[in-house]
């Protein structure tokens, strides 16, 4: 096999944190290169520096045996490397051939040769199984459909090493599954692939190779057949991590209850009709197809908006107040689908972040003047608590890496001790080892006579947390299954919309309970 | 070359921006003294001297100072919650215009001081609030961008004004000028300095500096502003009532900039005329950028821009260097402030 990409003794540091130590990695042509590690493990780092993002402070970068000019991104475009992001860098209001062609021709040419472009475009296309219209504005185009373009706008620049950052971390599983068909297809077709991810599903299924880095070091190198989720888990952790399982626990009374709730248009889509119970000391999964109205279901439990129609019950009662003081006074603690936008203020300290969503309560406020030392107090014990490792009071939350700021949240929230806890998409993007954290305190939460409204895509999650699953699609919730009954099968058709296996089981559980009377 | 962002903003670097801003636009001002011909050294040593030199000179660049200090606090204050009123200008004269109104009511000359002047001073903060919820009334049910809309409500205000003092609110004993009814003694804002013209509104201004500070540092409405501006989807994510917030915001900035009219009017003036404001509205704007958005920064950051104006008009009798170059040099630490932010956030690496 011919050697295309190498990278001796890399090292990074940006004043006193290493994000990088001499890390050497290779990768041949027609292969697929996992980079595996847990967030902050300097992955990211690692590929700017081979895109020219980042200059390294020591070691160098080969291609086909070439020395890569150091922090050029247009030299690394030249000999062939293409980088899709984690976050994608397409511009909305312009067709997919304007983003595909953008910076690919000479700033002072007068006229864009569009029909080469397209010609070129297309048979990309073709080549590759990656179906677009050249016509259609970004701003269309779905989430997978954008991953797409990224991929065809890297090999229009004659990509022949494609780096591919978390490309997962925004798709649904089907649509994670079709992006790996095509990413084994371009292997085949001899191009060559690293793609980073920390989940470790992924890397069994679709890598020939896995590189494992931890705290900025390569730990381990492997072929993927010959090693276990289990090993890489442990490598990537640094030890063994064991996700909490749940324990049955006392159920009392129906805390929280939606009935036949609409909403029309307010978090994206809308909720057209969903109704359930969530009782003392049990947690409701709801599991669906990001955009089927999950968004605007946690918003609405959230207070953030009340319902066009139906009623939300607070241990049988309706809220006098439909908003967020609201809510947090009802006693529900809100842990938001995502933490940057809408669970912190990037640019606000520690403490303030910490105390904002109760800052009207008197244990941190009395006549409109913030008591700030007990603000600290109180952020100082969730640092403490909670294990919130890099946080200061008084430092920006900006700094936090997402696991901590989830620990952050969390802690926030629980220190309250809310009788409701709505939680969306708890764990989206934590690496293993945070995940495990998140699922006890949400277990915890739930042991202490909490009802748990728990909210996500993560099907393994979901099962492994709940004690009763609805589905949600296309705005309207499906009947409650036990979790013990679901399995991967039946909870892809209530996904899809197909209730009918959903209605059975319930319809049993309800025999079952008139049979016992 | 390439720029890294600071994980954390240093508090030397951000106390230092400033001043390495103001001696960079003093660098690059220098060169054109130069070509206008002077000694850059000597130029500068008279603006110290007009501004520092004299009982005169140091009374007159604190009157310069006072309405700067209430506009740079009304742009400081906006601009932290993400609000950008532009309007400063127009709102200091509805604010002065208001004063002159509220003049004009019968009785008003025979109320004593201690009652007329609170009157006029929240008749002028009220009129400067009106002015900006008007724009921001546009923003939140229409989304129309508040900096179109404040700054050109700037001169729909000052022609206003120029209406009402050459129609209604004329003077008719002015031998013709275009100028208000003048404040009753009454309502004048008293001396601080015998025979100048420095008044108690300094004081007013300097407290109101720190009622800003204050608000912004210590209070709920000050974080939830701040939150408000930052990330608004966070903040109501909290709870934060945004358009509460921002109207609230707005009144405070509004209600500054308007005081600076009311105050320049009650102690300097003593009526209304179109030429109350040397763009005191807008320099209101580099003042709180030059101050970083911090109320207590403004006061430093006032006083510079008013020892460059009134040293400059001193300094340019003596060299006939035009007195422009006051206005020059405050333009310019606008843009070297903006750099020095700038490198306050993030590092230069190669």
């Amino acid at each position: 096999m011919t050697r295309v990409l190498e990278l001796d003794g890399i090292t990074k540091r940006f004043g006193s944190v290493t994000a990088n130590e001499d890390v050497s990695l290779h990768l041949d042509r027609g292969e697929i290169l996992a980079l595996l590690g847990e967030n902050g493990a300097g992955k990211t780092t690692l590929m700017s520096i081979l895109f020219g993002h980042y200059t390294a402070d020591a070691g160098n970068v080969r291609i086909e045996g070439q020395l890569l000019p150091p922090g050029r991104p247009r030299a690394a475009i030249a000999a062939g490397i293409g980088m899709v992001h984690q976050h994608f860098a397409l511009a909305p209001n312009l067709s997919v051939l304007d983003n595909v062609m953008t910076g690919t021709e000479p700033l002072w040419r007068l006229r864009s040769d569009r029909r080469a472009g397209r010609a070129k475009l297309l048979a990309l296309s073709e080549k590759f199984g990656l179906k677009v219209d050249p016509d259609a504005m970004v701003s269309e185009l779905s989430v997978g459909e954008c991953q797409r373009l990224e991929i065809l706008k890297a090999l229009y620049n004659d990509a022949r090493i494609l780096i591919l950052d978390e490309p997962t971390a925004v798709l649904t599983t089907q649509e994670a599954e079709g992006l790996f068909n095509t990413l084994r297809d371009m292997a085949a077709k001899g191009l060559s692939l690293v793609f980073i991810s920390h989940k470790l599903h992924e890397v069994m299924s679709a890598s020939h190779r896995v590189t494992v880095l931890r705290r900025g070091r390569v730990v381990a190198e492997r072929r993927t057949a010959d090693t276990s989720k289990e090993e890489l888990a442990e490598l990537m952790v640094g030890r063994k991590v064991e996700r909490p399982s749940r324990t049955d626990t006392a159920r009392g009374r129906v805390l929280l209850e939606g009935r036949d709730l609409k909403v029309g248009g307010k978090g994206g889509a809308s909720l057209k009709g969903a109704s359930f119970k969530v009782r003392a000391g049990e947690t409701l999964g709801i599991i669906g197809v990001s955009g089927n109205g999950q968004t605007t279901l946690a918003g609405l439990v959230s207070g953030l908006y009340p319902p066009d129609s139906g009623a939300l019950l607070v241990a049988g009662e309706a809220p006098r107040r439909h908003d967020v003081p609201g809510a947090i006074a009802a006693g529900i603690g809100r842990i938001p689908e995502d933490r940057n936008t809408e669970g912190a203020v990037a640019e606000m300290t520690t403490w303030e972040n910490a105390v904002l969503e109760r800052i009207w309560s008197p244990e941190f406020s009395s006549r409109g003047v913030v008591k700030r030392a007990a603000a600290r107090a109180a952020t100082e014990a969730i640092i403490r608590d909670y294990d919130v490792r890099g946080a200061t009071v008084d430092g920006r939350i900006r700094l936090l890496s997402g696991g901590n700021m989830q620990k952050l949240i969390l802690g926030r929230v629980l220190t309250a001790d809310p009788s409701i806890l709505v939680a969306a998409q708890p764990s989206r993007g934590l690496d293993e080892g945070a995940i495990a954290g998140v699922h006890a305190r949400l277990l915890e939460a739930r042991g202490r006579g909490a009802a748990v409204l728990l909210i996500s895509e993560d099907l393994d999650e979901v099962i492994a947390l709940s004690d009763r699953i609805q589905a949600i699609a296309g705005g309207k919730l499906s009947p409650a299954i036990p979790a013990d009954r679901a399995d991967a099968r039946l909870l892809g058709l209530m996904m899809a919309g197909d209730w009918s296996a959903a209605r059975a089981i319930a319809g049993e559980g309800e025999g079952e309970k008139h049979h016992a009377l | 070359m390439r720029f890294e962002r600071r994980d954390q903003p240093s508090a030397v670097l951000t106390l230092l921006a400033p001043v390495g801003a103001i001696l960079a636009a003093l660098v690059v001002a220098g060169g054109l003294i130069a070509i206008a011909g002077a000694n850059v050294f000597e130029a500068y040593g008279l603006i110290l001297k007009g501004a520092f030199g004299s009982r005169l000179g140091i009374s007159e660049t604190l009157t310069r100072a006072t309405p700067l200090l209430l506009t740079g606090l009304a742009a400081a204050v906006a601009f932290r919650a993400r609000l950008w009123n532009i309007g400063a200008e127009g709102q200091l004269y509805m604010g002065a215009l208001a004063v002159a109104a509220v003049a004009m009511v019968p009785g008003i000359a025979s109320l004593p001081g201690a009652l007329s002047i609170p009157l006029c001073l929240a008749a002028g903060a009220a009129a400067g609030m009106a002015l900006l919820l008007v724009p921001l009334g546009l923003r939140l049910r229409f989304g129309v961008d508040e900096v179109v809309t404040s700054l050109l409500l700037n001169f729909v205000a000052v022609l206003f004004v120029s209406m009402m003092i050459e129609g209604p609110m004329r003077d008719p004993l002015a031998f013709g000028w275009p100028q208000s009814v003048p404040v009753p003694d009454s309502a004048l804002l008293p001396k601080l300095l015998e025979r100048s013209r420095l008044h108690a509104g300094l004081l007013i201004a300097l407290a109101a500096a720190v009622v800003v500070w204050w608000l912004q540092s210590r209070t709920v409405f000050g974080m939830r502003s701040r939150a408000a501006g930052l990330n608004p989807r966070a903040a109501s994510f909290a709870g934060v009532p945004l358009g509460r917030t921002l109207i609230a915001v707005a009144c405070l900035s509004g209600g500054m900039a308007g005081l600076a009219g009311a105050v320049e009017v009650m102690g300097v003036k003593g009526y209304v005329s179109t030429d109350l404001s040397p763009s005191y509205g807008y320099s209101g704007i580099v003042i709180a950028m030059l101050a970083n958005l911090n109320p207590i920064g403004v006061i430093g950051a006032a006083l510079f821009s008013a020892v460059m104006f009134v040293g400059a008009d001193s300094m340019s009798r003596a060299l006939g260097i035009p007195s422009y170059i006051a206005d020059v040099t405050v333009a310019l630490s606008l843009l070297t402030m903006l750099v020095a932010i700038f490198l306050t956030q993030y590092r230069i690496r190669r």
